[in-house]
């Protein structure tokens, strides 16, 4: 298998963008990370578009509008994770010698398509007014009654994210707000507000892939894809411990594997905090913190830029929002950045490895449908 | 006022379900061959595959493994409700039960015994339900 690269980036503030069609917003961030790689776009062997929620072949009704047609196009649904597996496809297609030019990127206009993730309907859980953020209240209370954590520390992790999602310019959330100002929100379901969820956004987001022994003529800094894993949450009909998410576990022991390479090796590094209480879950699921013993990493600012791993320093899904299809090449290309230094006030200063991490979905009886971890090196 | 919350959708996989519901019995899937009893049932055992599977009444008891107040309605026939408590029930059996706690709930907190009742929203179904055991 070859080694593959990341040479351009596409990227565009999340927000309710819901007025104008969603290939209209999407074309021009796909041209971005075409234009940014400098390639040939006929040099584009295959594209995958992620999305979750914009009905059938959204890659093909984007790629249209840039005459990217002609080559395969597979459109990939798996939640959350659907751009980033997207990403993987990509890769996998470059990896194998199936092309040496690859494109991925994520499109979802979730304020025109719906509230809220919708799944099967053979799941029981809608005649009990169950919704996500209730699962994940549920999960904050156990995690909370199992290792003594107080709804201030949990305030700490959303004051942190709308701290750093002041800084960043794709942010749909772009206010510093005080743990007051978090307390006293709106209640969701406890014991989160709305400030502890992260906002319904529109967006899109794409990254251009090629070989790695031809990126440098691209680029003058790309970007390793060090490791890929995808794994699907195991059926669980049992009973299932709530504060240990085993497919992210899985998959990081997997990645660790496979790269050679530990928690302890990485730079900076994004989960799939879709609330806040996921970055202790993620943390210690993906081995930067013992379980139970996030939260010490957070209170000793080990989570913050200057800190041991600085994690979700973006804002993450909670500042940065939730379109579901592009969040997972956000997170890319969010580190992409960061690897190549140019992430201007989030900059972790000599940042060689970076992590990102998204799940996808629920669906009774699994831990998440899906998850997706990518290792990126320079 | 008619129900005019959703509803679970019945299937052959999940009819027998509902059918010991109606009749207020709390029943799990249960496999003849190693026992395993699961939720939400299976056309095979997930543990060894076997397709031989029976229905068999549960005790009707657990422990709230985790409970959270929800203060946002996602669907409208909930608007009247909030706040309403969702709860995650570990089953004497073994499986995790999403569900709502329901009676008196200041006393509720993670670890507290709970027993089924059955919510009777239709002819054809009754939903169950928890509430804090009564001689926890």
């Amino acid at each position: 298998m070859r080694s593959v690269s990341i040479i351009g980036t596409g990227m565009m503030r999340f927000m309710k963008r819901d007025t104008v069609n969603m290939v209209d917003f999407a074309w021009p961030i796909v041209k971005a990370a075409i234009v940014e790689a400098g390639v040939d776009p006929k040099s584009i062997g295959a594209a995958y578009c992620g999305s979750a929620a914009s009905g059938s072949m959204p890659g093909q009704r984007v790629l249209k509008r840039l005459g990217l047609t002609g080559i395969p196009i597979s459109n990939v649904e798996g939640a959350c994770s659907s751009s980033a597996i997207a990403l993987r496809h990509a890769s996998l297609a470059v990896a194998t010698g199936e092309c040496d030019v690859a494109l991925a990127f994520g499109v979802d206009q979730l304020n025109l398509s719906g509230k809220t993730l919708v799944h099967g309907t053979e799941d029981w859980d809608f005649a009990y007014g169950l919704a996500m953020p209730g699962l994940y209240a549920m999960r904050a209370q156990r995690y909370m009654y199992e290792y003594g954590v107080t709804i201030e520390q949990l305030t700490k992790i959303a004051v942190k994210s709308k701290k750093y999602g002041a800084l960043n310019p794709w942010a749909h959330f772009q206010q510093e707000v005080t743990a007051e100002q978090v307390m006293n929100a709106r209640m969701v379901a406890d014991p989160f507000t709305v400030l502890h969820c992260c906002p319904r956004s529109d967006g899109a987001s794409a990254v251009v892939v090629c070989a790695s022994d031809i990126a440098h003529r691209y680029s003058s800094k790309p970007v390793k894809i060090v490791s890929s894993v995808q794994r699907s949450g195991k059926m669980m009909t049992g009973f299932r411990d709530m504060t240990m998410p085993e497919s992210t576990q899985r998959a990081a022991r997997i990645l660790y594997e496979q790269s050679g390479l530990g928690p302890e090796d990485i730079d900076v590094c994004e989960v799939h905090d879709a609330f806040t209480v996921n970055e202790l879950l993620y943390s210690d699921a993906l081995g930067f913190s013992k379980p139970g013993e996030a939260v010490k990493l957070l209170e000793d600012g080990d989570f913050d830029i200057g800190g041991r791993i600085p994690l979700n320093i973006t804002g993450g899904l909670v500042s940065r929002g939730h379109p579901i299809g592009p969040t997972g090449i956000a997170q890319v290309v969010e580190m992409t950045h960061q690897l190549q230094g140019r992430a201007g006030k989030r900059q972790v200063e000599g940042a060689k490895l970076a992590m990102t991490h998204v799940t996808g979905g629920g669906v009774a009886g699994l831990d998440h449908g899906a998850v997706t971890i990518h290792i990126l090196g320079v | 006022m008619s129900y005019n919350k959703p509803l679970p959708k019945l299937d052959p996989l999940t009819t027998p379900f509902w059918e010991h519901a109606r009749r207020n019995i709390l029943a799990l899937q249960t496999c003849r061959a190693c026992n395993d009893a699961h939720l939400p049932p299976s056309p095979v055992c997930p543990k060894c595959l076997s397709t031989d599977q029976d229905w068999k009444p549960a005790s009707g008891r657990g422990v709230l493994e985790a409970y959270a107040e929800f203060h946002r309605a996602y669907w409208p026939g909930f608007n009247d409700d909030i706040p309403y408590s969702s709860a995650i029930v570990r089953l004497e059996e073994g499986p995790l039960m999403a569900t709502n706690l329901v009676g008196d709930t200041t006393n509720a907190r993670v670890g507290k015994a709970v027993e089924v009742i059955f919510d009777i929203v239709s002819p054809e179904l009754a939903l169950p339900k928890f509430r804090l055991a009564s001689d926890d």
